[in-house]
């Protein structure tokens, strides 16, 4: 077995090497470097041309026109109101619920092996 | 000397938490004797997991004349204290150690300025034996009380910030949660003791029969198991434990989650494993929970502000996944055929996953602490820009939240392809969810990493600067295992979770131990 094929994770159906595959990003990281290398070489950074730019308009206060953790994935959880708002019901904070979760799922489990589901 | 190992390994940790509180008045000395004795045992779990991979598994018996000797003379059942170790309790008295060490490392510069502190480092070391008496132990009281030792210490550092109400909250809770869990644990014990007179685990598992109150036995011990390690539905403590809980803790008490799942697989094969009927009905129950609580526990970390909640969110997912490996291996045990094709390859996934996890988790809760220790707050809407301002932490979350993504290279996507391939065989729908929750969980991380690391910088954090050295030292640690086990998969795999799954699906070695007839 040679060292590639001991590094080698198979699977019942397929197989993974992480080196074969690190191999490949870094032709690939190459491979961009050279594409980004012949780009615009007009680009200076610290001068005005970096400066954002808002159709003329002043620029505001950076620290306001944040993007905030509460906004991301606003619509993502605005679409699932429905299930959300099921889950929220379930994650009460309240002990005695978590108690009777504990209870049902015991049930189940019990149903299943005593009642031979 | 090796062959007390397994007395010695429970016997340090515990010496040094009686010592930790004589040390009060020493300035830092019990953060450098909890760093020391965690770094001990570290040396001797290493030991341990040399001598088991070598010689098969390893007999302690207490308080016998000779620690080997299991049936004395003129003896039928064992009836002393025996600990069992095998190559899945050695793997995870690794994980323990090994956790338990990182944890006190960070704890050093993180809970400087905390008072108290021997009691900390008191409790950090009874946590870790307490983990590992649970995942050593032969017998079912003996489990029992282990489990008892880490509840209790594991819900007073939960609750160590008493000077937040969400703490001591959260540590009641914890408590709570803990003892009615383990307390019927004890009663199934009861069940069995009563049935069989007898509580080692090797021995019972000759002797069951599986009649109705075995079953109810059974079904007791798996849904305390299932609420101890943090299964869907069972999972609400986990959040208000994880988020409350000091960041240095955060490792140990994982652990500690997953030394309850370590007993639910031990019961599951061990135990019960001589059963050929209704244990693949347990095997999918397992799978079911499985699915159910990586994606339920993914898409609630996803609506989270809270950065260490959210964190604790995905804690409770990613055990989802070891759930799903596992009980596809147990739906498939009594089928060889199946076994041999994927059922195997599906428990290494999820065993191999539980320590990847650990490794991840940890260092992505240690860099949620760093955060908090900067900034004084976990709220991801308070936070921006703190990626020039804490470069190693950023790089830390960066691989952190790769490798619980299951990104290539890192360790996270080894132990996840081994569970999409093999859950797909058992049921597509399984390996579906879990690609999806990978998905969910990646979306999630972007969004700590935009809103906390990213953007502009916030004025309050101007004069802000990296974390103390001892904390970016452990978590450099952590990120660098994620980078190693991603890349030698096989070497992990091959020395340490294969010989484990083995040891599970090995009945027959674990019972034959005392020469029994």
């Amino acid at each position: 077995m040679t060292w590639i094929e001991s590094l080698t994770l198979n699977s019942p159906s397929g197989f993974w090497n992480p080196i074969v595959w690190l191999a490949f990003l870094v032709i690939f990281a190459i491979i961009g470097y050279l594409i980004y290398s012949r780009g615009n070489r007009s680009y200076k950074p610290g001068t005005e041309q970096v400066k954002p730019f808002i159709s003329g308009n002043a620029v505001e206060d950076v620290e306001e026109i944040r993007v905030r953790a509460g906004d991301i994935y606003w619509g993502f959880i605005e679409a699932l109101k429905g299930y959300y708002g099921v889950l929220m019901r379930m994650h009460s904070g309240d002990l005695r619920d978590y108690i009777l979760w504990y209870l049902g799922l015991g049930a189940i489990i019990l149903f299943v092996l005593v009642g031979g589901v | 000397m090796i062959e007390h190992l397994p007395a010695l390994i429970i016997a340090v940790p515990l010496f040094g938490a009686f010592i930790a509180p004589l040390l009060k008045k020493k300035g830092s000395a019990p953060a450098v004797w909890a760093i020391i004795i965690t770094g001990v045992t570290l040396g001797m779990a290493l030991l341990l997991v040399r001598g088991v991979l070598a010689q098969g598994m390893m007999v302690y018996v207490f308080g016998a004349d000779k620690p080997t000797l299991v049936l004395p003379s003129g003896y039928r059942v064992p009836v002393r204290i025996i600990f069992e170790v095998d190559a899945i309790g050695a793997f995870m008295a690794l994980s323990a150690t090994l956790m338990s060490f990182i944890g006190a490392l960070y704890s050093y510069s993180h809970v400087r300025n905390e008072t108290g502190l021997e009691k900390y480092y008191a409790l950090l070391l009874l946590l870790e034996v307490g983990i590992l008496g649970m995942v050593l132990t032969g017998d079912l009281f003996n489990l029992f009380v282990f489990l008892e030792i880490a509840g209790i210490a594991g819900s007073a550092l939960v609750g160590f910030r008493n000077y937040r109400g969400e703490a001591s909250e959260a540590g009641i809770k914890y408590l709570i949660v803990s003892a009615v869990a383990s307390l019927m644990v004890l009663f199934s014990i009861g069940l069995l003791y009563g049935q069989y007179g007898n509580l080692n685990i090797a021995y019972l598992s000759t002797q069951i029969s599986f009649n109705t109150v075995d079953m109810i036995a059974l079904g007791i011990l798996f849904a305390s198991f299932a609420m101890k390690c943090g299964s869907v539905p069972t999972h609400h403590w986990v959040p208000d434990a994880y988020t409350e809980v000091p960041s240095g803790i955060n490792p140990t008490l994982l652990v500690a989650t997953y030394a309850s799942l370590y007993a639910l697989f031990r019961v599951s094969f061990s135990l019960f494993g001589n059963i050929t009927v209704n244990m693949s009905s347990l095997g999918w129950i397992m799978s079911i929970l499985g699915v159910l609580t990586m994606f339920i526990g993914v898409t609630m970390a996803l609506v989270q502000k809270d950065v260490k909640r959210l964190m604790s969110y995905h804690a409770i997912s990613q055990t989802g996944y070891m759930l799903l490996g596992v009980g596809v291996g147990l739906a498939v045990l009594n089928d060889p055929a199946k076994l041999e094709a994927f059922g195997r390859d599906a428990m290494a996934g999820g065993i191999f996953h539980i320590i990847n996890h650990i490794i991840y988790k940890s260092l992505l809760l240690m860099t949620a602490g760093a955060l908090f220790y900067v900034t004084g707050t976990r709220n991801l809407n308070e936070m921006g820009g703190l990626a020039r301002k804490m470069p190693y932490t950023t790089i830390a979350f960066i691989v952190g939240a790769a490798a619980i993504s299951g990104i290539p290279p890192f360790n996270g996507f080894a132990s996840k392809f081994l569970i999409y391939e093999t859950s797909y065989q058992l049921s597509p729908i399984f390996a579906v969810f879990a690609m999806v929750t990978s998905v969910l969980t990646l979306a999630s991380f972007v969004k700590v990493f935009a809103s906390a690391f990213l953007g502009p910088p916030v004025k309050k954090y101007e004069d802000v600067k990296e974390v103390p050295r001892s904390m970016v030292v452990a978590m450099l640690i952590l990120a660098a295992l994620c980078l190693l086990f991603g890349l030698f998969p096989n070497v992990v795999l091959d020395k340490l979770v294969y010989p484990a799954v083995d040891a599970l699906l090995k009945l027959s070695s674990y019972q034959t131990w005392g020469g029994l007839p």
